[in-house]
């Protein structure tokens, strides 16, 4: 499978009565955007307004409660469309050519759900801890209908679906500009990939899904993951859209739609495609509650790195506590199917550091990446322009009552920064 | 704590759900439960129906104790 | 004005001699002694040596409750800002001094600094005195100077420490955060191959080791048994009368529960903050089965129901603490005769 990846850099938005992009700018008609949202009956019946803001690197301004990031695309040549099962039609998607609008992201905000949504700081010492400090953002700020409190799962999907569907009507409007770079990614056969790389070692991207359910949940073509059994996907479905994230689980750790599509594990291994090892393919599998589902998800997944005849593969987690369970069990069952294991995870070590970082262990997890301990506790300074509401700071994890100050600053553990303990190593945050 | 009991040489059986842990923090006798929130309960259930699951959970529990194990063993509950 | 700190080294850095001289007494000399030229250089201005400790390796191992109370009489009389020995490379006997005596004078609240190999036994204090790496020979004394130099100021300084990988000191068990050169799905790629090709690699996270106990032997007659009860859960007498935390427990409980039936949700109810307590507080034998233990008690099961359980709240609760309050009610368990024990956990 063949996906053609063209990046049409955005180097500033403004709000204007037409939509384009032209020259690097992307224009947004605030009105056919806002119509176009309003088109899913969800949104309809649960969002009461939108309003739309920017935000620039640099800019003195605070984005929070931040629910998801989304990179606007648009399928140029080839089956499927964006997000398919849940915007597009269900289709196979990572062929073809796909049209990227780089350096920008739209990102929903607003009064959300309940207490795990994030904070994005475009400037001062929290922009270091998130890469979406340094994009372009469009921010969607929804306002709930009335009664929403009581129909969260309706309005989070709500809200979903109004991120989507602004990166949707964005990434639409960069159909016919000619890319500024082109890139290929192609994944071989089984049998074609050991006839052209007859000396390299098979490696895989064995991709933890969170799926504990109340609201941390993603889903793959549509479905639930907490529905599937652990299965392969070419990597460039993942790149293409197939999974999005409806996820509120803490800030830090959770892998918003954008780290989806710009998968660094993905990336990083096909940087090494054909040259150090043969990149195989991605397996998905699920992080759910209950202990059955935990032993047959791992189960399956070392079953699959087996069956691959895989010589190594990197797991990469989301979400913390008895997710930890699900990457020992992974990490322990495909070591000791003969394949080498390196894992990315992040560690809850106390504010101080000290306690054990990890729920789970095992001697068999000898090659750890980590995002860093989340537990740490920043200051961020007052900035001069919040977009959403500071009304949830004290409430969100990783917050504390009192992490509002009075003089206008935040004091709290990295845990509420969104993206900044990333699992899948987007990161360099590292801790010794 | 488990382990702290076992070591002044009681014998000692961890009922808990989240069994990989109790594996991995070094119990000998492990008994699975029924969930987090209510190991030795299921409140969907009618009293007397909960009163002899629970008491079948214990039962297997003290089974556990008589058991001499070389081991870590999770026993069937 | 610059800061005073006070060097600790060996007979052979104070040029008295090697092995031979290696009995020598604790001795006290003004200023700069040997390598603590170096570390005043390091520091131009800023910090000063005003004096240096000289003590043979074989005197502090075998009398070290004299050189201790020797040293620590100067140190109580100098009040420096900072305590500095070594760094001792891969000398055992010369690392144990160091490490044992930085170890002392931390305890008088003067911040302390030494240096060593990690495989130097006087590197098992890593986790409690501040250990830089050096390399495992005397050369490695050029690389040494600037790292404890700028580690020295840090503490000096009351800074706070970068991770230990950045700042050069021997891993602590304190997790640090800092940003890598690359980033961690770079790195985890990077580690991989490195795996796959049997080449050395160091994982960011070592995994705990958790020790492992023998099974005590098995119960011989459960008729004749007394069966106590213990659990994580937060299971407590209403209103919570030992204040246990719902998170990060800091105690556990001692309640009688001889002539108690069942627990009940009038008198019962847990403390704990990690999971949904609502079951728990509706009907507290769902965490801890008092009902069942005492049917079986009376038909004759079991011998008896132990009339004291133990409780704490296993939630966030840092696993030395665990440790510590189950070892203590062990030892109550042990002498009031238990038999054996059901631990419940949610």
């Amino acid at each position: 499978m063949k996906l053609e990846l063209g990046y049409i850099p955005i180097a500033d938005i403004q709000f204007a009565k037409v939509s384009k992009v032209e020259d690097g700018t992307l224009y947004v008609d605030q009105e056919a955007l806002k119509a176009f949202l309003y088109q899913d009956d969800d949104v309809r019946q649960w969002v009461k307004d939108f309003t739309f803001d920017i935000a620039k690197p640099g800019e003195s301004v605070r984005i929070t409660p931040v629910k998801d990031v989304i990179e606007p695309r648009v399928k140029v040549e080839g089956p499927g469309g964006q997000f398919p099962g849940v915007i597009a039609k269900v289709d196979t998607v990572g062929s073809g050519k796909t049209h990227v609008l780089r350096g920008m992201a739209v990102v929903t905000a607003g009064k959300i759900v309940g207490f795990q949504e994030g904070i994005i700081d475009m400037t001062g010492p929290g922009a270091a801890y998130t890469p979406f400090s340094k994009l372009l953002n469009l921010v969607v700020v929804a306002e709930p209908a009335e009664g929403y409190q009581d129909n969260k799962h309706a309005y989070e999907h709500a809200v979903r679906m109004a991120g989507l569907r602004a990166a949707t009507f964005l990434g639409e409007l960069g159909r016919n500009v000619e890319p500024a770079e082109v890139q290929v990614f192609e994944t071989l056969g089984i049998r074609e990939g050991i006839a052209r790389y007859p000396d390299l070692p098979r490696v895989a991207y064995v991709h933890m899904l969170q799926s504990q359910g109340l609201l941390h949940d993603t889903y793959v073509y549509g479905v639930d993951a907490k529905r599937t059994l652990t299965t392969i996907l070419y990597p460039t479905e993942t790149m293409d859209g197939a999974i999005i994230s409806g996820n509120c689980v803490s800030a830090c750790d959770k892998n918003t739609t954008y780290h989806h599509q710009n998968n660094p594990v993905v990336a990083e291994l096909f940087a090494e495609h054909g040259k150090t090892l043969n990149y195989v393919c991605n397996i998905i599998t699920n992080e759910n509650v209950y202990l059955a589902d935990k032993q047959r998800s791992s189960d399956w997944t070392a079953k699959l790195c087996r069956l691959l005849d895989l010589d190594g593969v990197i797991v990469s987690q989301e979400g913390f506590g008895n997710p930890d369970t699900d990457l020992i069990m992974n990490t322990k069952k495909i070591e000791l199917q003969g394949v080498k294991t390196t894992i990315i995870t992040d560690e809850y070590a106390g504010q101080n550091g000290r306690s054990q970082s990890l729920a789970d262990a095992d001697p068999l997890a000898d090659a750890v990446v980590t995002g860093g301990n989340a537990n740490e506790v920043i200051v961020l300074p007052k900035l001069d322009k919040v977009i959403g509401t500071l009304d949830f700071v004290d409430v969100i994890a990783g917050g504390h009552a009192g992490s509002l100050r009075e003089d206008g600053s935040i004091e709290a553990e990295i845990q509420v920064i969104t993206g900044a303990t990333n699992e899948m190593g987007f990161n360099r945050l590292s801790a010794r | 704590m488990v382990k702290e009991i076992e070591r002044v040489g009681i014998p000692v059986v961890h009922m808990c759900t989240v069994t990989p842990i109790s594996l991995t923090v070094g119990a000998n006798r492990i008994l699975p439960t029924v969930a987090i929130p209510h190991p030795l309960g299921n409140p969907a259930l009618p009293a007397e129906e909960e009163y002899a699951l629970r008491k079948k959970l214990v039962q297997a529990a003290l089974r556990a104790l008589c058991t001499e194990v070389e081991d870590q063993t999770v026993f069937e509950n | 004005m610059s800061y005073r700190v006070m060097h600790y080294i060996n007979q052979f850095f104070a040029n008295i001699g090697g092995e031979e001289m290696a009995h020598v007494e604790p001795q006290l000399r003004q200023g700069v002694v040997g390598p603590g030229m170096a570390f005043a250089q390091a520091w131009k201005d800023e910090a000063q040596i005003v004096s240096t400790v000289v003590c043979g390796d074989s005197y502090f191992a075998e009398h070290e409750k004299e050189a201790k109370e020797a040293i620590l009489a100067w140190v109580a009389e100098e009040k420096p800002d900072l305590f500095l020995a070594g760094p001792a490379f891969n000398a055992g006997r010369y690392g144990y001094a160091c490490a044992t005596i930085c170890a002392a004078v931390q305890d008088m609240g003067i911040p302390v600094l030494t240096g060593m190999y990690e495989e130097n036994p006087g590197a098992d204090l890593r986790t409690k005195v501040l250990i830089a790496a050096t390399a495992n020979s005397a050369a490695g004394m050029r690389k040494a100077v600037p790292t404890m130099a700028k580690l020295a100021l840090k503490l000096l300084r009351g800074e706070k420490l970068g991770a230990s990988c950045e700042d050069g000191y021997l891993n602590n068990g304190v997790r640090v955060n800092f940003f890598d050169r690359e980033r961690g799905a770079k790195r985890a790629v990077e580690m991989l191959k490195a795996k796959l090709a049997g080449q050395p690699f160091v994982t960011e996270y070592p995994m705990p080791s958790f020790d492992r106990v023998e099974p005590s032997p098995a119960i011989r007659d459960l008729s004749k048994a007394t069966v106590a009860l213990c659990t994580s859960g937060g299971i407590v007498p209403k209103g919570n009368p030992d204040h246990i935390e719902s998170s990060s427990a800091s105690r556990y409980g001692e309640y009688n529960i001889a002539g108690v039936d069942r627990l009940t949700s009038q008198t019962y109810e847990t403390a704990h903050g990690g999971y949904d307590p609502v079951y728990a507080n509706q009907d507290p034998n769902r965490v801890l089965p008092v009902d069942v233990l005492r049917e079986m008690e009376r038909t004759g099961v079991i011998g008896k129901l132990h009339d004291y359980y133990y409780a704490t709240v296993g939630n966030g609760t840092a696993v030395a603490s665990a440790k510590g309050f189950a070892a203590e009610y062990a030892q109550r368990l042990l002498s009031a005769g238990v038999d054996a024990v059901i631990m419940t956990s949610t």
